[in-house]
């Protein structure tokens, strides 16, 4: 405490050095989101004869995941500060919607939260008139697809990119994403972050091509999931073993479970990598 | 002399609980010349009687394609129903751009009731002068609206609205247990009979008057929906051929019997003679 | 006393203050830079040729992101004008290659309008109408513009093939061959060569200057589908974002009809 009553509650300049004013943007023209803050990495999906896997674990690092950042820009590295750390373990970035759907979410988990709440809007104003019309998920997805290129063409982007896993109208199995960018496609195996240079080339050997899906059971299609899951954990530093892990289908709806456990780990190969620590090679 | 002091605008009750203006505008609607709707499990229908103002004027449209899932038919203010089915032609992309799905019926419905009551409770505003039928597939199946000036509108599983609509909805109630299970062909048939039965003494049904939409739910597997189909002009009269001079469905009493008798038209004497209200 | 304790606050500074001093960063005039960049590639390549009485439209169906391939089947070409489930009664074909959520975004706005055209004017836009209001919509966002390379196929008021090649800003031209996209550079000198006979001489026909070019006639549609299938399986090979499929959508006068082979997937 000292007597200049401005001071008081301000943070010092001996302390804390001068406030860095380039945080505030008092002046300028105005600005958005330029880098996501609290990351979500991969989700992975997959289609089968019934209807779509999806499958996502529950951290959010502090701007943690590097494939989230191939996604944007090299420009993103030079701040590394809290670069990787692994804030919030209990982070829920699968989310269903009307029974006919479920999306995976990546990317800035601040922005995946607004999403949520949009949704929630939109699912309220549905069901508010009650006239037997359900979005399916195509339907949601293109919704989702023109709300990401509207905020990427007002250079105010949702840092995310987002699978969305379901049936479309015709309760056929669906499975498509969209990013940032606004940019939409579909395909039987589905993965974004590091599961796109991890998982995808796994989920494609079980699952190759459309004509496929409707020789994939569901016991296959979850067993090639949870492998995957496995992988990442394993080779993605920024990833935990607390996942999260739903199945769309006609018949059953959502089965969502939020709290699963990698199970059957075996790290008995990583006594065979040499060049790291104390061991001489 | 007597006069009405509660119709000057539309925001004002009469002692007795009503709104003048949006009664003469539902009189607008009855000036209008008739169109006929009605609705299968699996098709529904539109028909109209079209007029021309004069001997050299063109016929006004009665039925409008709004999207390939929906249609409307229209009695009373032609220009009122263009501002509506521009509106609803709107909604109808929009939903497609943000959705992805066609628009449900029901929800276009709740919004043009929603434009219409607004012009009932506004200072300043007129109500529409126009009635409407919509008619489409959306993923619940076949729809069959009716809109009127009020605000109001209703379901129907068949309607009939404009000048003489009472002689149609007398066909109609009479034949309505036949509707459900009525096929694309016989459902057309119970239009345009019913429409002709709205027509006055010396009319036929002829190419030039008669238009007619329908759409449904498609019978092959390749799609959900039958497209909307307008018949206007050539092609109306394979439609008439087909419903007039067929005795197929069975009398039940007056009206139906007679059309055995009736055939197509002659064209010189058909178009619109002494009509004085056009729409 | 000079220094200034906030630093952070100008209009404090002139009054008393703590000894210490450290610079201030104040850098609030200055704008962080952007690092969010609106646009991607996702790859792929398109190519269009008109015959006498058919536009072909055709479009490999990769979607790509850096080395990542996003999807085997996102298509390029598009019908315009027709039925939103199935394409019946379109009469129009586009394909876009560059960006593809602009690519995307270009696409239903073209034909949102041709389907409002047709309910305001009870008639289908001709191509040559749809060509100039493709120019405008482009134009139109001349300094943020729709990152892709379009073509435009139809059938003209005279019966014949017409084909329209787009730059981003809304440039435009009738062609009667034209490639887009990664493989673009690859696929043009053969399409120059095999459709337009550039550099084809008629043997025997002379020496040196004497010799005779072959003009260029209008290819038959079977021809058609074979150079363009020769292009793509090329482009396949020579270009990693060109793969999976091929997409080729004909229009005639009896409306448009589509072809698909699969490609390499490597």
């Amino acid at each position: 405490m000292n007597h200049l009553p401005q001071a008081w509650g301000r943070p010092r300049d001996d302390i804390y050095g001068a406030y860095d004013h380039s945080y505030l943007q008092s002046s300028g023209p105005i600005t958005h989101t330029q880098k996501p803050v609290v990351t979500g990495t991969s989700v992975l999906a997959v289609k089968f004869k019934d209807g779509v896997v999806i499958a996502a674990d529950n951290l959010g690092g502090l701007r943690k995941s590097c494939t989230d950042l191939l996604l944007v820009n090299a420009d993103i590295w030079v701040e590394a500060s809290y670069g990787s750390l692994a804030r919030f373990t209990d982070v829920k970035r699968l989310r269903s919607f009307n029974s006919t759907s479920v999306i995976g979410i990546g990317g800035d988990v601040s922005d995946m939260q607004y999403i949520d709440r949009l949704l929630n809007s939109l699912s309220i104003t549905e069901s508010h008139s009650s006239d037997g019309h359900i979005l399916s998920a195509a339907n949601l997805h293109t919704y989702l697809s023109k709300v990401m290129y509207k905020r990427r063409t007002d250079i105010n982007p949702l840092w995310n990119q987002i699978l969305v896993a379901g049936l479309d109208g015709d309760e056929k199995p669906f499975l498509a994403s969209v990013d940032l960018l606004g940019t939409t496609f579909s395909s039987p195996t589905l993965a974004t972050g590091f599961g796109a240079h991890l998982a995808q080339p796994l989920l494609r050997q079980v699952v190759g091509s459309e004509e496929d899906v409707p020789s994939i059971t569901r016991e296959k299609a979850v067993e090639a999931i949870k492998e995957c899951m496995k992988v990442l954990f394993y080779r993605d530093a920024r990833s935990i073993d607390r996942y999260s892990i739903a199945v769309v289908t006609k018949a059953g709806g959502v089965e969502l479970k939020e709290d699963e456990q990698l199970e059957g780990q075996s790290w008995a190969f990583a006594e065979t990598i040499r060049g790291y620590g104390t061991q001489v090679a | 002399m007597f006069r009405n002091n509660y119709d000057n605008d539309a925001v004002t009750f009469s002692p007795q609980g009503r709104i003048f203006q949006v009664e003469y505008a539902q009189e607008a609607v009855k000036q209008g010349s008739v169109v006929v709707g009605i609705v299968s499990k699996t098709h529904a229908v539109l028909l109209g009687l079209k007029r021309n103002a004069e001997e050299l004027s063109s016929y006004q449209k009665k039925i409008i394609e709004l999207d390939s899932h929906f249609g409307l038919a229209l009695a009373g203010l032609a220009s009122d129903a263009r501002v509506l089915s521009n509106f609803m032609k709107q909604q109808a992309l929009a939903s497609k751009m943000t959705y992805g799905r066609p628009l449900p019926i029901e929800r276009v419905i709740n919004q043009i009731a929603d434009r219409a009551q607004w012009n009932t409770q506004m200072a300043g505003k007129r109500p529409y002068g126009v009635g409407l039928l919509v008619a489409g597939v959306d993923e619940t199946g076949p729809h069959l609206f009716e809109f009127s000036p009020s605000g109001m509108t209703q379901e129907m599983a068949a309607c009939a609205i404009g000048a003489r609509s009472q002689m149609a909805r007398t066909y109609l109630e009479r034949h309505l247990s036949e509707f459900e299970g009525a096929s694309r062909d016989e459902l057309v048939k119970h239009g345009l009979r019913a429409l002709k039965e709205s027509l006055a003494q010396d009319k036929e049904l002829t190419v030039e008057n008669t238009s007619v939409g329908v759409v449904g739910r498609a019978a092959d597997g390749k799609r959900k929906i039958e497209s909307f189909k307008l018949y206007d002009g050539p092609e109306v009269s394979a439609l008439l051929d087909a419903s007039l001079e067929s005795t197929d469905v069975p009398a039940e009493g007056g009206p139906a019997a007679e059309t055995g008798a009736a055939t197509q038209g002659d064209p010189s004497t058909a178009p619109g003679d002494s009509m004085d209200v056009d729409t | 006393m000079a220094a200034s304790i906030f630093s952070s606050n100008p209009t404090l500074a002139s009054g008393p203050n703590y000894s210490f001093s450290q610079a201030a960063n104040n850098a609030a005039a200055g704008v962080k830079e952007h690092s969010f960049y609106p646009y991607t590639d996702n790859g792929g390549s398109t190519l269009g040729i008109s015959g006498s009485d058919f536009a072909i439209l055709a479009g490999d169906t990769r979607s790509t992101s850096g080395y990542n391939i996003n999807s085997r089947y996102a298509p390029k070409v598009f019908k315009i004008g027709g039925d939103d489930e199935t394409g019946e009664g379109a009469h129009i074909v586009l394909s876009v290659v560059g960006f593809a959520a602009d690519g995307q975004a270009l696409k239903e706005r073209l034909d949102t309008i041709v389907k409002m055209y047709k309910y305001q004017h009870g008639k289908n836009m001709s191509v040559k109408a749809c060509a100039q209001r493709l120019s405008t919509i482009l134009y139109q966002k001349r300094f943020f513009p729709y990152y892709v390379h379009a073509i435009l196929g139809g059938i003209d008021d005279e019966g014949k093939g017409s084909l329209y090649s787009y730059d981003p800003v809304g440039s435009y031209e009738r062609e009667s061959c034209r490639a887009g996209g990664a493989a673009a550079s690859l696929i043009m000198p053969f399409l120059d060569n095999q459709v337009k006979n550039n550099n084809q001489y008629i043997p025997g026909s002379g020496e040196g200057h004497e010799l005779v070019a072959r003009k260029a006639e209008p290819l038959p549609k079977e021809e058609v589908v074979k150079i363009v299938r020769d292009a793509f399986t090329s482009a396949t090979e020579r270009h990693i974002e060109v793969g999976d499929g091929l997409q080729m959508l004909v229009a005639t006068k009896d409306g448009i009809e589509e072809v698909y082979f699969p490609l390499k997937r490597d």
